[in-house]
């Protein structure tokens, strides 16, 4: 025996739009809804907390601080320097990865995006055994070049870049091996040479996701916290980069610490923004 | 333009692709148009890579002007940039991100010439083929017979020694075919070198190309003219692309013996051994009673089993010995009532049906 339910009212707008776009009600069950908003809440409230107890007034005094500035300073050009060179081997090293095949590639392409799982801080861990005044190439720089990186800006520029360089090499990885070779054919009938196919078809074909990339390395670079303190330590004006600065700021200035925050915050929505088309949509390259 | 050496293109190589062997052996002069028709699967855009050096040979040589370009036995082999081969490819592969005028002087700034020699040179190419009001353009801002223009004068504007051409026309409409193919046809007749089209429509073969080849499951099954190509096709491929039916059979005197049963009184006193029949179909003719039998003629009962409207005729499908397509007129189908299950007699002429050698290894 079929039971019917009792109507229920719909209005005039939402029959217009089943219409149009066809489906049914849009109504979102309790059960998915109320753990939604507690998701929406747990990610969205901390930022707001932040934004309400930033000192508005006084942010331009606790920005211009020595430290903050320093820290600053320190963080975009080192965070720079650490794409500059992600760029210069890592997409070379992301061209091998797609067009070539050797033994042992998998094991390669494995070990190459390890960072992006490893803790940050067994990175650095790593980082000090292998160039530390001991370590097992650090030794060699110490008694020959008289070269000591730990705790130096060098330090802090191979912490991010051994962090953020596989998030360029994944994503240029993944743009190469999804373009067109027949460009590349057309231009090798064309004349051009491996090196001149790659400088002029290979890289302009992959230009959009090599800027994304090149973004998210620089992003994760900037915000790069665990590798860096324990390779490079905190010294400032050193080696002590923004998210450094916030944490020990937290203690003694928290002022400074929610303003250098929302500089990070802000530097992060306009990464986000100048992906969107990339990430957002979850789409590759055009 | 440059052009060919003395020698044209030679190609007597085998290519093993997977599970697909290409074996072929043909020559391409200077100044004369190659086609290459053939089903999809039949080997042509794999001679093409193969003479342009985007897939190795496995087995033999392809020498260009007398250079050798691949040598499987020797060894030797020119890199496809080594080559100086023009390729219009088949969605013509124009460089995205470039203007048309970057496009075309692609291929002299990668052939070693400066900036300005490069750019002189693609205005040359463009001004050449009408393509100057484009120039600032982006691919994506052309219509398919300008980017086919355009992909012409990239190649050609290399200055190759040979050009090939991956079914040029194929990617635009019906519509612009036309103009496009006989524009094409001009600026073809302007390249002095050797040049290999691939396409696997008859009418771009017919009207493009000099010589033909016929390329099915990688081998060469026919070679000619388009003119005799057209009328004495060497395979049922070939027969239904130029809409003529084909039969095998084995010649004796004035009497052929057809492979797939019944036979034929031809015209030609000769023939002997294996030979191939082809028949147009509007050469055959319906009739509900039996003809009278004249000794020229051939007549043998058939049945219908479809019948289809082609423009101003219909053309009916039947079976019989041997099976036929024929075309009569709409008038005559109404007039005899034909439809299909109709038992009707089929006449022929012995001096409508051509008559030719079968060479071995082609079908019936």
């Amino acid at each position: 025996m079929v039971t019917f339910t009792a109507p229920s009212r719909l209005t005039a707008r939402e029959r217009a739009r089943r219409a149009a776009r066809g489906g049914g009600s849009r109504s979102v069950p309790a059960p998915l809804l109320v753990p939604a908003l507690v998701a929406v809440g747990f990610l969205v409230l901390p930022l707001i907390g932040l934004l309400i107890r930033a000192p508005w007034g006084r942010i331009g005094a606790a920005l211009s601080g020595a430290d903050a500035t320093q820290a600053l300073v320190l963080s975009l050009w080192t965070a720079t320097t650490a794409t500059a060179i992600s760029l210069v081997i890592g997409v070379p090293l992301a061209w091998v990865l797609a067009r070539t095949s050797f033994p042992g590639q998998r094991l390669l392409r494995a070990l190459v995006t390890l960072p992006l799982v490893l803790p940050p801080v067994v990175g650095g861990v790593a980082l000090l055994l292998a160039f530390g005044r001991t370590g097992f190439i650090g030794q060699y720089l110490n008694s020959w070049f008289g070269l000591t990186i730990p705790f130096t800006p060098i330090a802090v520029v191979m912490a991010e870049t051994f962090v953020a360089m596989p998030f360029l090499i994944i994503t240029v990885e993944g743009a190469l091996r999804s373009a067109d070779q027949g460009f590349e054919e057309a231009a090798a009938t064309l004349g051009a040479r491996r090196m001149t196919v790659f400088r002029r078809v290979t890289v302009p074909l992959v230009a959009p996701s090599l800027g994304a990339g090149a973004v998210l390395c620089w992003a994760r670079a900037l915000g790069e916290f665990g590798a860096t303190i324990t390779f490079a330590g905190s010294f400032p004006g050193q080696t002590e980069t923004m998210p450094i600065a916030v944490y020990y700021a937290l203690e003694n200035d928290p002022d400074a610490a929610i303003a250098l925050s929302l500089v990070l915050l802000l530097v992060s929505v306009v990464v986000l923004v100048s992906l969107r088309d990339h990430w957002l949509r979850g789409g590759s390259v055009s | 333009m440059t052009g060919g050496g003395s020698d044209g293109l030679a190609v007597d190589a085998e290519v093993r692709r997977g599970g697909f062997t290409l074996a072929v052996s043909l020559t391409a002069a200077p100044g004369r148009v190659l086609g290459l028709l053939g089903p999809n699967g039949a080997g042509k855009s794999t001679l093409l890579a193969a003479v342009a050096g985007l897939t190795p040979v496995s087995a033999g040589r392809i020498t260009l002007a007398g250079q050798v370009m691949d040598d499987a036995d020797a060894g030797t082999f020119v890199e496809p940039s080594g080559r100086p081969v023009g390729f219009v490819f088949q969605n013509y592969r124009l460089f995205p991100y470039l203007t048309v005028a970057e496009n075309v002087a692609f291929s002299p700034r990668a052939r070693g010439q400066g900036r300005r020699a490069a750019r002189a040179a693609a205005g040359h190419w463009l001004d050449r083929l009408g393509l100057a009001d484009l120039a600032g353009r982006k691919p994506d801002q052309l219509s398919g017979g300008q980017a086919q223009r355009v992909a012409l004068a990239r190649a050609l504007a290399g200055q190759p020694e040979l050009l090939l051409l991956d079914e040029p026309l194929s990617a635009l409409d019906a519509g612009t075919r036309l103009d496009v193919q006989a524009e094409l046809k001009r600026h073809l007749a302007d390249f002095t070198g050797p040049c290999l089209l691939v396409t696997h429509d008859p009418l771009e073969a017919l009207v493009l190309a000099d010589r033909l080849i016929v390329l099915e499951g990688g081998r060469i099954v026919q070679e000619g003219t388009p003119a005799r190509i057209a009328r004495q096709p060497a395979t049922d491929y070939v027969a239904k692309l130029v809409g003529l039916n084909l039969y095998a059979g084995r010649a004796d005197g004035a009497q052929v013996k057809l492979t797939g049963g019944g036979d034929f009184v031809v015209a030609d006193q000769d023939a002997r051994g294996d030979v191939l029949v082809a028949v147009r179909p509007s050469a055959v003719v319906v009739s509900t009673e039996r003809p009278e039998h004249g000794s020229a003629r051939n007549t043998w009962p058939a049945r219908i089993t479809g019948l289809t409207l082609l423009a101003d005729r219909v053309r009916l499908d039947l079976e019989g010995q041997p099976s036929a397509l024929v075309d009569v007129t709409p008038a005559a189908v109404a007039e005899l009532s034909l439809q299909p299950g109709s038992r009707v007699w089929l006449t022929t002429k012995a001096t409508d049906l051509e008559v030719y050698p079968r060479v071995d290894g082609q079908a019936g």
